[in-house]
């Protein structure tokens, strides 16, 4: 079922793309191709399997339908990995697009492009049942204040947390969400900041025992966390770029693909 | 001055001023060429903003003083627990056997396998166990990684110390009566630790740096701190904030370290 839908996407996709014409021609790393950096690894939902060859997983279709959008063919497409440091490095880039959840902000802006946003990320609390169970766990800040905190130090969280929940115990920051989820197992943290998708994954996939308290009302946040791509400052690409997305989100396909991918968040309590 | 003397006083100002010109050179040339190349804006916009530099070093320095605490209450812990194995592996006693191979097993053992590791085996895997608050604090058990990997090293090297003490200082000992116990308390471990200060203290110039690695549990040190304004400003400057602060530690420490190497090269010669 999922292929059909993608197949009919990619047709629908394809089809306005003649529309756009290329605008990226000449503006490319290697002509003729468009090549997309992700995370390494890359984790699920954004692509599936640590695959995005395979245009499984949010990120993974975004990058296919953008490429179509922009007149490449999927065979035009050519994956690479980067880090968050080697994505911000001053030196040349070997990547056209880097794709892995950047949350936009004024100051990575300054060093780097963004394109316009193609998700607007909630922020929601992972945490154990066992500190469920301990009571005192509650989709509240009063509660929130008082847990121990454990965020990734690559990710806007840290300030979320700091600013806007100001626990009473200072955060534990870590290198990556594998290790909050080895602190969270240890009982050294109680809860962590991802954004929805991620944290419903990690809860329902990645641990035995985890659960998601609440998330925090993304029309509500000063500072919504909005994902965009990453191009090397000054990237000629940009508007041509943004022109696809903007498409993309007027034909509803960008929508159709967040629904294909990224689960349905009805059950999670906002944080009051 | 004796027409000798003249000459090398000569020959040294001689050299000095050639040094001096060559070294003037090289950082000129430095100086120089390096803003010259093509990326040279880009390089400088990321790693030396002095606006970040101001901005981010106060921080860095409070995450510091946790790197400061972490290195103060290890150190002891680390000797008394790589004399306890320097003792264990040099027993002659047949009876006591076991503890040697304890000894030659824990040395292999922690200092083979990477630090980095053993910080994530034990400051995640000890806790997982199911050790209620506070004690699953990764402070802890990253402290014991740290201990377990440095005493292992400071092990072997009290060990070379304990064994370059000639024989012939056991064997006077033990005319005058000493026990095995008190040879070793009073003629062989004051000679053998004064020898081996400067290795030491080398070791200690490393476990300096190597208690960032703590950070890779969760306590936000200087490193992690760096980390942290590194991702929300794209931005290098930190980590270079982060060592003009270690180096105004590490640098004074090697230079002691060497002064003590020297004396020693001449107390002997």
């Amino acid at each position: 079922m999922k292929t059909v839908i993608a197949t009919v996407a990619a047709t629908l996709i394809a089809g306005s793309a003649m529309a756009a014409g290329h605008c990226a021609a000449g503006k490319t790393l290697t002509d003729g191709t468009l090549t997309f950096a992700t995370g390494n690894p890359a984790y699920y939902p954004w692509v599936i399997d640590d695959a995005p060859e395979s245009g499984q997983g949010f990120e993974a279709a975004v990058a296919y339908a953008l490429a179509a959008e922009m007149g490449f063919a999927a065979e035009d497409v050519t994956w690479t990995r980067t880090s968050f440091d080697q994505a911000i490095q001053p030196g040349p880039k070997d990547f056209d697009l880097n794709l892995q959840q950047f949350s936009i902000t004024a100051e990575r802006d300054k060093v780097v492009d963004f394109s316009a946003p193609y998700y607007t990320a909630p922020q929601a609390v992972l945490t154990t049942q066992e500190v469920l169970a301990a009571g005192g766990a509650a989709p509240t800040m009063a509660a929130l204040k008082e847990m121990k905190w454990g965020v990734v130090a690559s990710t806007t969280a840290l300030p979320v947390v700091m600013e806007q929940v100001q626990p009473s115990q200072s955060p534990l920051v870590y290198d990556d969400n594998a290790n909050v989820i080895a602190a969270m197992q240890a009982g050294q943290i109680d809860a962590a900041l991802f954004d929805l998708p991620t944290a419903l994954f990690t809860a329902a996939v990645l641990m035995e025992n985890g659960a998601v308290l609440g998330q925090f009302d993304p029309a509500a946040a000063e500072n919504p966390d909005q994902f965009g791509m990453l191009m090397p400052e000054g990237s000629p690409l940009k508007a041509c770029v943004d022109e696809a997305l903007a498409a993309m989100t007027q034909s509803g396909a960008l929508a159709m693909i967040e629904a294909e991918w990224l689960q349905e968040a009805t059950g999670v309590p906002l944080i009051k | 001055m004796t027409r000798r003397a003249a000459y090398e006083a000569r020959q040294r100002r001689r050299a000095n001023l050639i040094a001096g010109a060559s070294t003037l050179a090289v950082v000129v040339l430095i100086v120089l060429l390096v803003p010259r190349a093509p990326g040279w804006d880009a390089v400088r916009a990321s790693f030396f903003d002095a606006e970040i530099f101001v901005r981010t070093f106060p921080d860095l320095l409070r995450a510091f003083v946790l790197d400061v605490a972490i290195f103060a209450w290890s150190v002891p812990m680390i000797f008394a627990m790589g004399l306890a194995i320097a003792l264990a592996r040099g027993t002659h006693n047949p009876a006591l056997f076991p503890l040697r191979i304890f000894g030659a097993v824990y040395v292999d053992l922690f200092r083979g396998i990477p630090v980095v590791l053993l910080v994530y085996l034990v400051g995640f895997g000890i806790p997982g166990l199911g050790l209620p608050r506070p004690w699953n604090s990764p402070y802890i058990w990253g402290t014991v990684a740290l201990v377990l990997t440095y005493s292992a090293y400071v092990a072997e090297v009290l060990r070379s110390g304990i064994e370059s003490i000639h024989t012939s200082q056991r064997n006077a000992a033990i005319c005058l009566g000493l026990s095995e116990r008190d040879t070793m308390r009073y003629v062989i471990l004051p000679q053998a630790i004064r020898r081996v200060v400067p290795a030491n203290m080398n070791m200690l110039v490393a476990l300096q740096k190597d208690v960032a690695l703590l950070s890779f549990i969760g306590p936000v040190e200087i490193l992690r701190q760096a980390g942290i304004f590194k991702s929300l400003l794209a931005n290098f400057t930190p980590y270079v904030g982060a060592a003009v602060i270690f180096l105004m530690v590490t640098v004074p420490a090697t230079r002691y370290a060497d002064y003590l190497m020297n004396k020693d090269r001449n107390a002997r010669s």
